[in-house]
């Protein structure tokens, strides 16, 4: 179809500048000297300075870009996923976007109604019933009365919040605020529609039928969306193209897998050594590895490497004895990689240490965060809390197509093939 | 190559004076719901309801009354002075509660304005109409007491025969309302210090706005300047005029009260739309 050709969204430079710190008395002198600025035909002053927007490091200006000449196209039809770290400037976009800010340089062009999806619930009115309240979110997101009304069955529907659809909204609970919220915008059938994130609230189901949504309305009706996420799955799962901003930047552009991977060695951390010693020893180091590349993100059954080194301050033991925990989100251990449990142990012949670990068939839990304790232990034990942090991603082989849901599935990914006659 | 064109367009600097009526003009499906919402949900878990709307201006012209007919002596020219300060009361009020709400309409809102974007202009609009639906329960009460007068006590009030122009009053009180309130609302995001000077400037201005003191003492003591210049001023004695019959309306009064009136909203309109596209990185 040549349709499904035609560009749709077209971003053009756009650069958006922040002031970080308060505002407060310096703001009428600056703003002083801007008007002063615009008054002589001079450049704003402010406009000139900035940094790239790297939360951790402090800056030395004031101002900072939150997005810097941002560029890029999006055709009709198309699910555009963004992806980067917190403070990366996805919000900004989608903010921009959707027309809540504007931005400091650059223009955006495009065909249609852009609808964003941006948080849930906003602007529903906690006494209005839900009937009331999906005609005041959908003239919010730019739909008219009679538009509404026509699909008010579809969205009450598809909401599945049929039985409360009379009771004031301050009685639901947060997952139905967001079942609403979502079928308003399912419906409103914008051109282009924007995704934040939002899906993180429901339940494993909505998400779904949520998703499946999405892609249909990409697909059929032939509606492009915008898609922000932290969830790796939803990401490969949903998306045509993918764009990963960092620090205010576009750091890839291009296909799915490719720019998941490329933003997974961008998230790769460096371990702070300094914290983690005692009175008998130092650690040196603790990584994941992967062809010899310092990795924490991967997948489930993916074979990793775990490398890792400590020192020893005065003595040496005769014997050690090496344990990893992974730990969930809750603290709770979910595994442990034991040279104790392997029947292995070692003598130390010098101060420094190094070991490898090898992980065949990687991990098969639950994706998700997961953190790695280490114990050393000889006539005492060394225990280091939360050393490293990885994130496991769903692999969709060996028979698993989503992610395991662990109230329904468990948290252990078992290899499977089946054959059914 | 037809690609270039393109419907709509986000850029940093628009038109000072691109009002985007017609973008209103699509969202007014979304004013009429404010407005449903605001109506709604006014007296919902409160258990006097509406009647909260009767009780304020009722007590206070009974203070007022008391306090500056009574004990101070202000003379109103035949007309009760209950009836003369609930006149007055009831027009000031509608003016009152446009000013003061539309003139936090940035920050009130600034959970759904972060969200998601429509004319913002709509949110003050809303607050101006179903404001008028306040007005209208004081202006009941405010009938009830004029019948009363007239039928039941030997005083001598009736309308002028303007009195059709009343309603024509009431929307240049709504544009001046609507106008300022704009132009501090865009204000507020940011110097907040404005917040504090609307809630006690609204209280100082209600003294020259001539609720209470009639323009004729104003006048016979000299200090007929301190009203001069206040459109309100001449608002309240248009609206006494109507009503009672009482009271002197001005060409120069009328014809400054139009132009400062048409002059706010559009003012307040343009400095509305700059701030709208900016300040949520502000507020």
């Amino acid at each position: 179809m040549m349709k499904q050709q035609d560009v749709i969204l077209k971003v053009e430079n756009v650069s958006k500048q922040y002031r970080l710190g308060v505002v407060g008395t310096g703001t009428i002198s600056h703003d002083l000297n801007r008007f002063l600025a615009k008054v002589t035909g001079k450049e704003d002053p402010y406009l000139k300075i900035g940094e790239s927007n790297d939360r951790s490091t402090k800056g030395t200006s004031e101002y900072v870009w939150a997005l810097k000449d941002i560029d890029f196209e999006v055709k009709r039809g198309e699910i555009l996923g963004i992806i980067g770290k917190n403070g990366a400037g996805k919000s900004t976009l989608l903010k921009i976007l959707s027309k809540v800010t504007g931005p400091t340089t650059g223009c955006i062009k495009y065909n249609g109604r852009i609808a964003s999806l941006l948080e849930v619930g906003t602007g529903f009115h906690p006494e209005m019933t839900g009937r009331e309240n999906i005609f005041l979110n959908g003239a919010i997101l730019g739909m008219t009365k009679k538009e509404i009304s026509r699909k008010l069955d579809e969205i009450i529907e598809f909401s599945g919040c049929e039985r409360y659809v009379d009771t004031p909204a301050k009685r639901y609970s947060s997952g139905m605020k967001v079942r609403l919220a979502f079928a308003v915008a399912a419906f409103l059938e914008p051109d282009i529609l924007v995704v934040d994130e939002v899906l993180a609230v429901g339940d494993a189901e909505f998400q779904k039928k949520a998703i499946g949504k999405m892609q249909n309305i990409s697909s059929q009706a032939g509606r492009t969306v915008l898609f922000v996420s932290h969830d790796m799955g939803a990401i490969q799962s949903l998306c045509s193209r993918l764009m990963v901003l960092q620090n205010g930047q576009i750091f890839f552009k291009g296909g799915v897998s490719e720019g998941i991977d490329s933003y997974l060695i961008s998230r790769k951390k460096r371990l702070q050594i300094s914290k983690y010693e005692d009175s008998k020893l130092k650690l040196r180091y603790l990584n994941f590895y992967k062809n010899d590349k310092v990795i924490n993100v991967f997948k489930v059954f993916e074979s990793v490497k775990i490398k890792g080194g400590f020192k020893y301050l005065n003595d040496l033991p005769n014997d050690i004895k090496i344990e990893l925990f992974v730990v969930d989100n809750y603290g709770q251990r979910i595994s442990a990689i034991s040279s104790w449990l392997s029947c292995i142990s070692f003598s130390p012949k010098s101060k420094k240490i190094n070991f490898e670990v090898t992980l065949t068939n990687g991990f098969s839990i639950k994706s998700g965060n997961y953190y790695l304790d280490i114990l050393i232990y000889d006539f005492k034990k060394s225990y280091f809390e939360n050393v490293l942090t990885f994130e496991l991603l769903n692999d969709y082989k060996y028979g698993y197509i989503e992610d395991i849901e662990p109230r329904h599935h468990g948290r252990v990914y078992t290899p499977n093939v089946w054959k059914i006659n | 190559m037809k690609k270039e064109k393109w419907l709509f367009n986000i850029s940093p600097k628009n038109n000072t004076f691109n009002l985007n009526l017609k973008e209103v003009w699509q969202y007014r499906d979304l004013l009429f719901l404010f407005v449903k919402r605001d109506v709604i949900t006014l007296y919902k878990q409160t258990i006097l309801g509406p009647l909260w709307y009767l009780i304020q201006p009722l007590f206070t012209s009974v203070i007022f009354t008391l306090v500056f007919n009574n004990v101070a002596g202000i003379k109103t020219g035949g007309i009760p002075p209950f009836l003369f300060n609930l006149a007055g009361i009831t027009t000031w009020n509608y003016f009152k509660e446009c000013l003061v709400a539309t003139s936090d309409t940035f920050k009130k809102n600034e959970q759904i304005f972060g969200k998601v974007y429509f004319p913002r202009i709509i949110m003050p609009m809303s607050i101006i109409i179903s404001n008028l639906l306040k007005f209208a329960i004081q202006l009941f009460i405010l009938i009830c007491f004029y019948l009363y007068y007239v039928f039941f006590t030997n005083s001598v009030i009736r309308p002028s025969e303007f009195l059709f122009l009343f309603p024509l009053l009431i929307v240049f009180m709504g544009m001046l309302g609507l106008g300022l309130g704009m132009i501090i609302s865009s204000m507020v995001t940011k110097y907040r210090d404005l917040t504090f000077l609307v809630s006690f400037g609204i209280q100082l201005l209600m003294y020259i706005s001539l609720v209470v003191i009639p323009l004729s003492l104003f006048q016979k003591k000299g200090v007929e300047w301190l009203v001069m210049y206040n459109p309100m001023g001449y608002i309240i004695e248009m609206a006494r005029f109507l009503l009672l019959n009482q009271g002197n309306v001005s060409k120069f009064g009328i014809a400054y009260t139009v132009i400062f009136s048409v002059l706010c909203l559009l003012f307040g309109t343009v400095i509305f739309n700059k701030t709208e596209k900016t300040f949520i990185d502000t507020i």
